[in-house]
């Protein structure tokens, strides 16, 4: 099985169905389909062949969603890159990965013309959108040209499909390569626990660059149902109504998305009742939050997930178990099995916190030509040459098995002699509605070791000092947990994935 | 109403003002002073100046610099998505 299958199936089995709603227009299952076929023809014509990689960097749209099916259909490894790189990352990118060929935006024009004399990209530019320059490769121009057949790339589901390039918080970016295989199971177990159907419409404002984003419109293919494609979520209550107008029954966010979707309740005006599911992951959701959300819209299954590119997806929680496990990201999904141990690899025993590790087909292949960072985090597993991925995350695991996250390894810290979870606290901010987002650090201190400072950002309106904070904080922590710093802040640094990046919050302080 | 109506049913003093405005905050917020990247009628959401967070502390800062009220229907890319299209709207809502 490849990838690619699942869109030829769909588009045989509900050719006339929209596989993507966009800015008001549908795109069929055989539309997408037939374009993707011309531009993975175009592909091999300029050269490209099995194995060789094809970077997009492309907003959320149909030309997107075509150049990942062309590229892998034509036998390529699609890297889909975020459109807010800048021309260093980008020339970094383009070496690293030694990409053939790059589809861009033509408003990145000069973005891309440094990148590409960084890097001393010799490949192919692909252009989407308006003013072309003269002999400039036009995809609009390639996929309504004449009907064409890429010729059959004889893959085998061990070849690489994606290179996802994960935007670490220290150091030079790392690219995830992932096989068609890890994905078609990956894709297969995601859609299995969301109990997904060819009749629902899932909303979609991730970026396409985001793995989260892109399984969207991979899960979409294999299920057969129609992903309502938005450019961003900058507008959220426009984005909104439009969960009404289009009877959406999906929703997969990040805490940020449903921080703003909150600020509309209790959602006069809007239509939300079509929505069977929302689903969350890069970061915690709050269980102020879901529990919010639940109580304006009681029909809703919450799905909180954990996850990392290195494997996609790791857990999720069953939403009929939210109410006794509110905090927990649940159970390994199906056809992986995870397990946490000590920091001498010993497994460790219920409720006690060590580093979690990840088995199955779900793990990536390695990090692209990074041999060393690879081995530090695919290791040995119990079975002779099996490889399991070490997360670098902590948690720990109740009697029941549900994996509860403490926090990443680098982020506890300890304060007079105590290990801190920042999860904990962060947890008891957000129980504050005026809260919008916060993030807890260790910043250095004499008598210490590392004060608890937190970070926060209200919402848009609200008014809240630090005083009152903290007499919050007082009343439901142990002493210890109470932060000593309060900052406030406009926003908080976040890599492109959306994570919030703590190590630059401990480097200012 | 399409925003070329709106502008040219603005008081043209009005509209200069609130154009001169809204572009600093624009600039000064969101671009951390570096108006080079930028023009009157830059597409703000598909050049990444604006996101969820962001358009929301811009409405909040129209709300209280103008003494507007704008209404969560009003937050559209027709009405925010550029420089040109802020000042026209709230222009026309300031009259």
């Amino acid at each position: 099985m490849l990838v690619q299958d699942f869109l030829r199936a769909s588009a045989a089995q509900y050719p006339e169905k929209p596989c993507l709603i966009f800015a008001g227009q549908s795109h069929s299952f055989q539309d997408i389909d037939t374009k993707s076929d011309i531009l993975a023809a175009e592909f091999q014509s300029l050269g490209v062949r099995r194995g060789d990689r094809v970077a997009a960097m492309l907003d959320n749209s149909p030309d997107m969603v075509v150049a990942l099916w062309a590229a892998l259909k034509a036998g390529a490894v699609f890297i889909p890159v975020s459109p807010g790189f800048k021309a260093e990352k980008l020339g970094f990118l383009l070496s690293d990965s030694g990409a053939v060929c790059l589809l861009v935006q033509t408003h990145l024009g000069r973005v891309v013309k440094e990148a590409v004399e960084l890097s001393h990209f010799t490949g192919t530019l692909i252009w989407s959108g308006p003013n072309l320059g003269d002999g400039a490769l036009s995809l609009a121009t390639i996929v309504e040209g004449q009907t064409a057949t890429p010729t059959d790339p004889q893959l085998i589901d061990q070849d690489l499909c994606l290179i996802i390039y994960t935007s670490g918080s220290t150091g030079k970016p790392k690219g995830v390569m992932m096989t068609h295989r890890a994905i078609c199971n990956n894709v297969w177990s995601i859609s299995t626990y969301l109990r997904n159907t060819p009749d629902d419409i899932v909303l979609c404002v991730l970026p396409l660059s985001f793995d989260y984003g892109l399984f969207q419109v991979l899960t979409g293919a294999r299920v057969g149902f129609t992903v309502l494609l938005e450019r961003s979520f900058a507008f959220p209550f426009d984005v909104l109504k439009r969960i009404g107008t289009h009877r959406v029954t999906g929703f997969p966010g990040v805490p940020t998305i449903f921080a703003a979707l909150l600020q509309f309740a209790p959602f006069d005006g809007l239509d939300l009742s079509s929505l069977r599911y929302v689903s969350n992951t890069a970061a915690a959701f709050p269980a102020a939050h879901i529990t919010a959300l639940r109580k304006l819209l009681p029909q809703l299954d919450v799905y909180s997930m954990y996850g990392l590119t290195e494997c996609t997806r790791v857990a999720y929680l069953e939403p009929a178990r939210l109410d006794d496990k509110i905090s927990s990201v649940g159970r390994a999904m199906p056809n992986s099995e995870v397990y946490i141990v000590d920091e001498e690899g010993r497994r460790c025993a219920p409720c006690e916190t060590g580093e979690l590790v990840v088995r199955g087909t779900s793990l990536m292949l390695g990090y692209w030509k990074r041999p060393d960072a690879t081995a530090k985090v695919l290791r040995d597993g119990e079975l002779a040459g099996e490889k399991v991925l070490y997360t670098g995350d902590l948690f720990w695991m109740d009697e029941d098995g549900d994996l509860y996250f403490v926090g990443r390894r680098d982020d506890v810290f300890k304060c007079r002699g105590e290990k801190v979870s920042p999860r904990e606290v962060e947890a008891c901010l957000f129980e504050l509605p005026a809260i919008a987002e916060a993030a807890v650090v260790g910043v250095a201190n004499d008598n210490d070791g590392f004060a608890i400072k937190a970070h926060i950002v209200l919402r848009a309106g609200q008014v809240l000092t630090e005083d009152q904070i903290r007499k919050h904080c007082r009343a439901r922590l142990e002493p210890l947990l109470v932060p000593r710093y309060f900052e406030f802040c406009e926003s908080l640094p976040k890599t492109d994935s959306g994570k919030i990046v703590t190590a630059a919050l401990r480097q200012s302080g | 109403m399409n925003k070329t109506t709106l502008a040219e049913k603005c008081n043209p003093a009005v509209l200069t003002t609130v154009h001169k405005k809204v572009r600093g905050y624009i600039v000064d917020n969101f671009l951390l002073g570096a108006d080079d990247d930028i023009t009157d009628s830059t597409q703000l959401m598909e050049s990444g100046v604006l996101d969820s967070t962001a358009t929301m502390e811009l409405v909040m800062f129209l709300e209280e610099s103008f003494g507007i009220v704008i209404d969560d229907d009003e937050i559209i890319p027709e009405n925010l998505n550029s420089i040109d299209n802020i000042s026209a709207f709230v222009a026309a809502r300031s009259n």
